[in-house]
Order: C-alpha cells, then structure tokens, then sequence
C-alpha cells in the first residue's frame, strides 16, 4: 500500500500527459481528487501504523549488484512529513486555478514530483534515497523554469539545479563511502543504521559525515549554501514556492535525523558542535537577513534559513552527549521534527498568501501595499495568524517546535541555545513590521488592486493553518507519533 | 460541574468565543467566500462590526454574557479549589490548579474583564467583534497565566496575552503610531519571555520537572539560571526597569484596553508571577533582593516619572509601573499577603482611573490635565468615583493602598530598601495629588457636564467601593484571615504607630500636592519617561537594524561570488573537453542537445546555455556512476 501511495501520483501524471484534450476543469478536477486520495492514503497508513519500529515496510532486490534494494516503510519521523507531504500538495491544488497556463503539464509535473516526495521521505535505500532526492530537483527546474514569473526565472531556476544538484553529488559520493566500508556492502539503510560502519575511528568517518552533510546543508540549506534559495523562491510560481519550502527543504533535515545520525553516530557526537554552531549561525543570520527585505517573499524565504537553522541546532545538540541528560536531548530531537511540520505548513501558506499578492498586486514590494486589512480582511486575518504561527506564538505549531527545541538544547549547549533565542527576537520584530507594511497604516498605491480571497483560495491556505493551531493547542496527536523515533534517534546516536 | 470541567470552562469559554467573534468577524467582514470584496466598506476595522445591521450589535452582549458566566466559573473556581492536567509537551502536562493565591487573582481578573466590557460597550463603536473578541481571547490568557502550573502552560498563556495585547493597543490599526506602539509593547515584553524559555531549558537540563513549584529544588547553577530567567520575564511583563517604557507607548490603546491590561491583567501578572515563585527566588539567595531592589527602585523612579506628566493617561502608566513596584517589592521580601492585597486593590484603583479618564477624553476630546482642569467637578457622574480612586491611589487613610502598601513595607528589614520605599510612597501621594488637585480645580472656563450611563456610572461606583475598601485584606481583623487563605500565615503586619505614621505622611503629602497642583516641578527627564525608550532604540533597534542591512549586503555579495564561479566552471569544463578529444565531446553534446530537446519539449525554458550546465551536470554524474559500478564490480 505504501508503493501505491508513493507512485499512484506518477501514474496519475502520466495519465494527464496521454489526454491532452483534456479541459482545464476536468484537469485541475483530477489533480484536486489525486491529491485527496494520498491525503487518505497516507492518513490511513498513519492510523494503523503501530507506533514502534518500521512499519508497512516492503524490501525487494532493487540492483542485487550493487546492493541497493527498494526499500521503503514509515516509522514516527517519516509519517508526520509524509502527511504534510500530502497536505501541501493537496492545499497546492486547490490553490491553482483551471485557467493556469499549461495546467495539464503543470498538474503533471506536480504530480511527478508529489511522488518523489513521498518516495524520498518513504526510502529506506540510499540509492533509492538519493534517486528521489535528485529527481525532485530536476522536478522542481522545471517548475521554475516553466511558470515562474519576472525575468530572471530561468536563471534562478539554473542556479537552484545547479548548486543543489552539486550539493547531491556530495551526498552521493558520502553514500558510496558508506557502502564501501559497510560488511558486507549494503546501501540499506536500516541495515547501516543496525551495525553502523566507520566506527572504528580514522579519517573516514569524518570525511563521509563530511560529504553527506555538505549534501544536506545544501538543500536544508544552512548558511554559506543558501543563496540559491531566496532567488528560486522570489521567481517561482506560489504553488513551486511552497512545495520547494514546505518540502523539499526538509529533505535535507530529514536525511540528518534519517542517516547522519543514525549512521554516523561517533562522527556526528565528534562533530556535533559544528553543527550546533551552523545552526546557531544560520538561526540568527537567517533571521536579520530577513529583517532588512523590502520584498514579502525573500523576507519569507529568508526566514526558511533561520527555522532550519534552530533544526540543526538541536540534531547538533543532540549529539553532545557528555554530561547532558537524555530525557532533554529527545525532547530537542522532538522538536526539530515537528519543526519540520510546523515550518511546512506555515510557510506553505505563507508562499501561497504572496501568490495571492502578487496576483493581485503585481510585485512582492511591502512598501508598495498598506492598510490592506480594511480591502482583504480575510487575507490579512490569514496572513497574521500565519506570521504569528512562523513567530512561534504558543497556541500554533512553531511554538511547539521552537519550545522543545530550546529547551532540550539548552542543557547540552548552553551558550549557543541562549544566542538562537534571540533569533525569536528578531523573527517577531520582522513580522510585525511585515504586516504593518502591507495590512495597517494608511493604503499605498498598490493596495487598490488587492481584493478579498476567493473561495478556493482561502480553503487552500485556511487548513494549513488550522492544522498549525491544531498542533499548537493539542500536540500529542502529532507528539505521540514523534517522541517514541525521537527517543530511539538519540539512542542510536548516543551509542 | 466537576472540578476539571469547571476549570477547563474558566479558560476555554472565554477564549472559544472570544476567538470566534474577532476571526468570525474577519472571516465575515470581507463578504462570503467567492462574492469578492466588500471590506472596503467597513469604516469601522478589519473585522468589519461596525457595519449597520451587521455582526457588530451581537458581540458586546454576547462578551459582557460569556465575561458574567467567567466571573462565576472563577468565583465557583476560587471556592472548589480544583486541579487539571493534560499531557502537553516536552514530557510536561498542560496543569492549572486554583490554590489561594491564583484564587484572589482569578476572581479579580475576571471581575476587573466584566466590569470593564460593560463600560466599554458604550464607547467602542467600530469594529465590535474584534474589540470584543480580543478582550475575551486576552482574559483567557490571563487566567490560564493565573492558573498554570507548568513552564509549557505558563508560557502558552503568557505569550498569547502579549500577542493579544499588541493587537488590542494596535486597536486602531490606521494610524501608524498605534501599530507601532502594540509592536513596541509586544517586542519588549518578549524580550522578558525569553526568560522563561531559558528557565524551562534550564529545568529539563537539570533532569527536574518543569513544574513551577519544583523550580526551587532544582540542581544548583541551572536552579539559578531559571531563577534568573524568570525574573527577567517577570519584570518585563510588570513593566520594571529597565522594561517600562512600552506602558508609554502602550497608552495609544483605547481606554478600556489600558483599564484591563494596566489594573489586573497583563501588568499585574508580572508581579504575580514573582509572588508565585518567592521560594525559587528565596533559594538563589540573591534574585530575591534583586526583586525586592528592582521593584522599589521603579516604584521610586516611575513615581518621579508619573510627576512631571502633563497627560493624564501617561501618568497613570507610570503610576501603573510603580506600584507594580511595590507587588515586586513584596515578592523579593516576601511579603505575599501584602503584595496580594495591593495587587487587588490596586486593580480596582487603577481600572476605575483608567475609564474615568476614557469618559473625559470622549466627552471633552483632551487628555492634557492642564485642559482637564475642572474636569472632575463638572460632572460628579464620573468625577465622584473617581476623586476616591485618586485619594487611594495617593495613600490617604483609610482607603485600600495607604493599608496594603504599610503591609509590604512591613516585611522590608533593609534600611536602605525602606527608605527608598517610604519616598516613593511620598512620590505617590505626590503624582495622585497633583492629579486630583489639577482634575478638581474650578475650571476656567465652563466646563460641559460629563455624563455616564446607569450601566457605566454603575461599574465606575462598583470599582469606587473596591478602590476605598479593600484595604481591609491588610488591615485585622481580615488581615490574618486572608494570610491564612495565602497559605502564608504569620507574615509580618503593620505595627500601629507604623499604621498613623504613614497615613499622617500620605496626608501631609496629599494635600501640599493638592493644593500646590499646577506649580509642581516638572523636569524633562520625567517627562521623557527617563530616555529608556531612548536608549533602547540606541543600544538594541539601531544595531539590530544596522547589522541586519551590513548582512544583507553581504549576502548579496555571497550569492553573487558563488554565480560567479559558473563561468569559470565553463571554461574548465570547455578545457577539459578540448583534451578529452572530440568524440567525448560529440557524446557529450549530443546528449546533452537531446536532453535539451526533451526539456524544450516539454516546457520551452527560455535559456540558451542549459546544454552547457547540462553537459558539465552530467560529467560530474557519469563520473560519479563510474565509481560506482567500479565499487559494486570489486
């Protein structure tokens, strides 16, 4: 049933291409009702997965000779980003207009790489990891590239591919070194995760933990390696930004908690305040970059490197085992995952809200909008609960994340937490401000075009953040899955 | 009603409706999904209430409904003494409990939320289901922040009040300055918060819990951290230097808003998280004395500040601050009964104050004491009332804050700290006086009579009552009583020649104010609140702003160096072809044109140089499979 979720989008997509007569209703009609069906299909797979180890696991020789397999399952860190996989694909749809141009190839496409998101964060194969991980890079190129909007699109769309396809090649060559000093060799994942190589000490360790993270922090991306984000984001298409933001980037924490840690522990508890530094860095760095955008959707984008960062932060402070409690270390490992989630939706629905301003207002500038909240109430209500959910107010997710974050990386890292928390700070005073530009004060001259949301595009925004304050008032539905592969994460790193 | 529905009902029928009316009202006030946009018409707000016919008639009585039914739940609450806990986050329950001394303060928040709703009905015109939304989602705040048991809870309810109250100071969201000044309010006091965020890291570092009981037995350096931490987010909630400047700004709100945030609720919780927390504080050995400091030294520095405003809201601000100084005072020397007692009593004070000034400002369009002048006279409605809360304020016998002040001085045993005290006392009387002698003033010119409603003038004597006699939580025979209802019985009380000592101070004080009103000194820096706004857009905005623009620059600059290297990537790569010979290269290109093809085909990427990134992709990634298939061959 997992391989049926993962794939029946491509199938899906293919079928979209094979009818190019199709109308534009019945297309997006199809895309709506696809999306739908994996939101069921990964919530029923939620729902009667058994709460310990890996389940609906399916593992079938792949390429026998080099010792990769299709192997794929779900445990407590891969359900809650498969659901939100689902959720903001289908909240992409809905968002996406029958008129679209290209809608059929575009729905396709989405289609396509709908798949390969589900497929990357259902792998338990490095190739079959890294097979996922790049075809949504080429995926995500031809979205930028094809819809994106303003000049620059195909450039932005070239450095996206580039670098982050670089980034994988890191990646790859860091599985092949995992491969090479497994015995027998083996990309499994679970298999490397149960007898991990490399721990004998020496200089490969280091230098694969080296690779795979250079890899990750890419497409996470942590600062030095995140310049291509904010361009990508400025000239995609709303839809492209939010599947890039909400779920592409948490391939690359995903492949930390998923395989650096479990994989490498020694190196990553050797290394661990590296990455608590990076983290740190990119925390705060992330966050005053943000701070001096005129442009709604770079300051959004910019905010993206700060929220990674705090995930780092707290996988970097899990690995600092000596003297630190273990009870605090899975709390902060908690919280990175549901930062993931919480980040996800929020952004989602954010990238889609300055789809809808552009839309109507032609540019991202703030400065150009003001006293919006008296024409679009509805888009201002949206746009404020999203800012203050991405602020991390208790009562919605990013608080759930940022709190557990904080204080479980307190006891291991006690200097660097104190320094990201400023970073909560600095979010809060870009916020503010951002919404102060664009909905309060008196109108500017861009605000007399910006009307109302309409019907489809406030279902498509309205639930993401419904699910964020339902996270931020009553977590456990989400924690209950969560803690358990939290725990076993910090074990597994701590040995 | 079992005890956990009943408190579970205290803070959820409060913030359910409070949040259905101010998101209902948005969601409404745009028109219905797909009829496009009729915001535009609403004069009133985002929410659209004002609109005749609309929503905006339903929300003040359904408010003033669900606030009556609070009161009772609390009242019901403070009786039943009840317990709850749901398993939350971070391996800590979301708990409340009701024990004595959140008993007091629930009942005095949700009574303080009542009375004010009522009086607001009158004046809020616009935007009614955001105002009252917001004023309900705000006292559910305050009530869970009064209940909460556990960090997780305390911080939830903690920061939903400072968000709340950006949007309530905010309320009036067209004019700039108010935006700005919900924003100041909001980041200041998050400032603070940040404590406890580092106080509930620094409880899980310690492999304690994060309940707030158990903070004081927590393991030596992390115990001091949370101590520290808590404080800090305490003194920014209670407005206490160096935090107090956003209660300035915060002045933009309406009336009503600065009634409840600055009376019982959201400043209020700053002292009576200290309260709470005294044995942790205790503990340290030395965040008690910094309470204790912290607290008088506002106490006197506010009451300068309160003396040389010319506005009369300004000057309820810092008088809100320093007598806020006297709750945190109380909780450094542990004063708890006494601290309580002025806490309550000063609600009652200063809401009253509030709303009388509200009135004023409608009736006669000013809030420059210098054109009040008077203003108390010309109509006894509002000016009655409000003459006994300005007499309490002051500290004259035998209303509420001459006792409850004496009750904490009571405790203080450092010489030093009782002096600083006793003048800011002086100072208090000082500021109340001049008040009250500028408001009582034969006018001028004729001023027009004020006129409240049976419903407000009703809600202002109700406060009066409250503001002349509940002094008497400090005074025997109730005194003891109420110490024993605190669980803290045998505090120290008031000696009698303590008692006629400071009431024949207060009155001395009171009256050379009153009469000497108009030719007080003034000085600037009073005026100025101190330069602490100043000097915290000089020490923290300004660098902030100046480093967030130096690293957008260069980060621009970053990008542009890694582009950079494309081009010098193509010519290794055009180098690299040269060598390799042409029929790798013919390869290499073909495919690459066929991959091109593909991609035209299916979406016409509007570049002419994809072939080239492409071919150099690919290289990369052959190599990269060569070694592969050379490991998986070994």
């Amino acid at each position: 049933m997992l391989t049926l979720t993962v794939f029946a989008p491509l199938g899906v997509a293919a079928l979209l291409l094979a009818l190019p007569r199709a109308s534009g209703r019945a297309v997006r009609t199809v895309w709506v009702a696809t999306c739908a069906v994996e939101l069921a299909l990964v919530s029923a797979q939620w729902v009667s997965y058994d709460g310990s180890g890996i389940g609906h696991e399916t593992d079938r020789p792949w390429i026998p000779g080099a010792g990769a397999g299709y192997h794929v399952g779900v445990d407590g860190l891969s359900l809650p980003l498969l659901a939100l996989t689902a959720v903001v694909f289908l909240a992409c749809s809905l968002h996406t207009p029958a008129g679209q141009r290209g809608l059929r190839r575009f729905a396709a496409l989405f289609l396509a790489l709908e798949t390969t998101c589900l497929g990357l964060f259902a792998a338990l194969d490095l190739i079959l990891f890294f097979l996922f991980f790049d075809l949504s890079i080429v995926g995500m190129y031809f979205v930028i590239a094809g819809w994106g909007h303003g000049a620059r699109a195909a450039r932005s769309a070239l450095t996206f591919f580039l670098y982050t396809f670089v980034g994988s090649l890191a990646l790859l060559l860091g599985f092949i070194g995992l491969y090479a000093a497994a015995t027998p060799h083996t990309f499994d994942i679970t298999e490397l995760t149960a007898d991990p190589p490399l721990e004998g000490g020496g200089a490969a360790g280091p230098l694969v933990l080296l690779a795979i993270a250079l890899g990750l922090a890419v497409k996470t991306p942590t600062v030095p390696f995140h310049t291509w984000l904010p361009p990508a984001h400025t000239d995609a298409p709303a839809a492209g930004s939010a599947v890039l933001a909400a779920v592409l980037l948490k391939m690359g924490t995903y492949g930390f908690v998923r395989i650096a840690l479990p994989v490498l522990p020694q190196a990553w508890r050797t290394y661990a305040l590296v990455f608590v530094v990076v983290g740190v860095v990119s925390a705060l760095y992330g966050a005053l970059v943000a701070l001096a955008q005129t442009d709604f959707k770079r300051m959004v984008a910019y905010t993206s490197v700060n929220h990674m960062g705090y995930v780092l932060l707290a996988l970097g402070a899990a690995g600092l085992v000596a003297g630190s409690d273990a009870q605090a270390r899975s709390v902060a490992v908690t919280g990175a995952v549901v930062q993931m989630v919480s980040h996800g939706l929020i952004t989602a629905a954010l990238f889609l809200l300055a789809g809808i301003l552009w839309e109507r207002g032609g540019t991202y500038r703030m400065d150009a909008y003001g006293g919006l909240a008296a024409r679009a109430p509805r888009f201002a209500a949206l746009t404020a609960l999203a800012a203050f959910a991405s602020l991390g107010l208790p009562g919605l997710s990013g608080f759930v994340a940022e709190f557990q974050i904080f204080a479980g990386s307190l006891g291991s890292a006690p200097v660097p937490t104190a320094v990201a928390l400023l970073g909560v700070l600095v979010t809060a005073g870009l916020f503010l401000w951002a919404l102060q530009r664009l909905f309060l004060g008196p109108a500017g001259d861009r605000s007399a075009g910006v009307s109302d949301l309409r019907g489809a595009q406030w279902w498509s925004v309205a639930p993401l953040l419904g699910l964020s304050v339902a996270v931020g008032v009553a977590p456990r539905w989400l924690l209950d899955t969560v803690v358990p592969a939290a725990r076993t994460t910090v074990e597994l790193v701590s040995r | 009603m079992t005890g956990p529905v009943l408190l579970w009902s205290l803070v959820l029928l409060p913030a359910l409706t409070g949040a259905a009316l101010a998101l209902g009202g948005a969601v409404r006030g745009g028109g219905a999904p797909g009829r496009g946009d009729r915001g535009g018409r609403n004069g009133g707000g985002r929410t659209g209430g004002g609109r005749p016919g609309g929503t905006g008639r339903g929300a003040p009585a359904v408010a003033i409904a669900v606030a009556a039914v609070t009161l009772a739940l609390a009242v019901a609450a403070a009786v039943r003494r009840p317990a709850v806990g749901v398993a939350f986050l971070a391996d800590a329950p979301l708990a409340m409990a009701v024990d004595g001394l959140s008993a007091v303060v629930v009942v005095t928040v949700a009574a303080a939320a009542l009375l004010v709703l009522v009086f607001a009905t009158a004046g809020i015109r616009a935007a009614r289901p955001r105002f009252f939304g917001l004023m309900l989602l705000f006292t559910a705040a305050v009530l869970l922040t009064a209940t909460a048991t556990t960090l997780p809870g305390l911080l939830l309810a903690w920061e939903v009040m400072g968000a709340t109250s950006y949007a309530l100071i905010a309320f009036d969201w067209r004019e700039p300055a108010n935006t700005r000044a919900g924003a100041v309010a909001f980041l200041t006091t998050r400032t603070g918060d940040l404590g406890l965020y580092l106080a509930a890291g620094a409880a899980l570092a310690a492999g304690g819990s994060l309940t707030l009981d158990r903070l004081a037995g927590l393991d030596g350096g992390w115990r001091h951290l949370a101590a520290a931490g808590v404080l800090v987010a305490a003194l920014g909630k209670a407005a206490q230097l160096p935090f107090s400047f956003w209660l300035s700004h915060a002045m933009r709100g309406p009336s009503p808003v600065s009634a409840l945030l600055h009376s019982a609720a959201m400043v209020a919780m700053g002292g009576y998280l200290l309260l709470r927390v005294h044995p942790l504080l205790e503990s340290t050995g030395w965040a008690d004395t910094a309470a204790a400091w912290a607290g008088a030294l506002t106490a006197l520095a506010l009451g300068a500040v309160a003396l040389g405003q010319r506005d009369l809201k300004q000057l309820l601000a810092a008088s809100t601050g320093a007598q806020l100084g006297f709750v945190v005072l109380a909780a450094g020397v542990g004063g708890i009964a006494g601290g309580t007692a002025h806490l309550v009593a000063h609600a009652a004070v200063k809401a009253l104050l509030f709303l009388a000034a509200g009135a004023w400002l409608t009736a006669l369009g000013t809030r420059d004491l210098s054109e009040l002048r008077g203003a108390a006279r010309a109509g006894p409605v509002v000016g009655l009332p409000c003459t006994v809360a300005a007499l309490a304020l002051a500290g004259v016998p035998p209303l509420s804050l001459w006792a409850t002040k004496d009750e904490i001085l009571a405790g203080v045993e450092s010489p030093a700290l009782y002096g600083v005290a006793l003048a800011a006392a002086v100072l208090a009387s000082g500021y109340a006086g001049r008040a009250l002698g500028l408001l009582l003033r034969s006018a001028p010119r004729p001023g027009r009579p004020v006129r409240a409603r049976p419903a407000e003038s009703g809600v202002l004597w109700v406060l009066a009552v409250g503001a002349a006699g509940l002094g008497a939580l400090a005074l025997p025979p109730l005194g003891a009583r109420f110490q024993r209802v605190l669980g803290v019985p045998g505090e120290p009380s008031a000696e009698t020649a303590t008692w006629l000592g400071s009431a024949a101070l207060a009155l001395a004080a009171t009256a050379a104010a009153v009469a000497l009103a108009p030719r007080l000194p003034r000085p600037r820096w009073a005026l100025g609140w101190l330069g602490l706004d100043a000097a915290a857009h000089t020490l923290a905005v300004r660098p902030t702003l100046a480093a967030a623009r130096a690293l957008a620059r260069f980060d621009d600059a970053l990008h542009r160096a890694v582009t950079g290297t494309a081009p010098a990537a193509r010519r290794l790569a055009g180098w690299s072809a040269a060598v390799d010979g042409r029929g790798l290269d013919r390869t290499v290109r073909r495919t690459a044109a066929g991959v091109r093809r593909l991609g035209t085909l299916a979406l016409r990427p509007q570049t002419g140089r994809l072939h080239q990134y492409y071919a150099q992709a690919l290289t990369l990634l052959a190599a990269v499979l060569v070694l592969l298939l050379l490991l998986s061959l070994r």
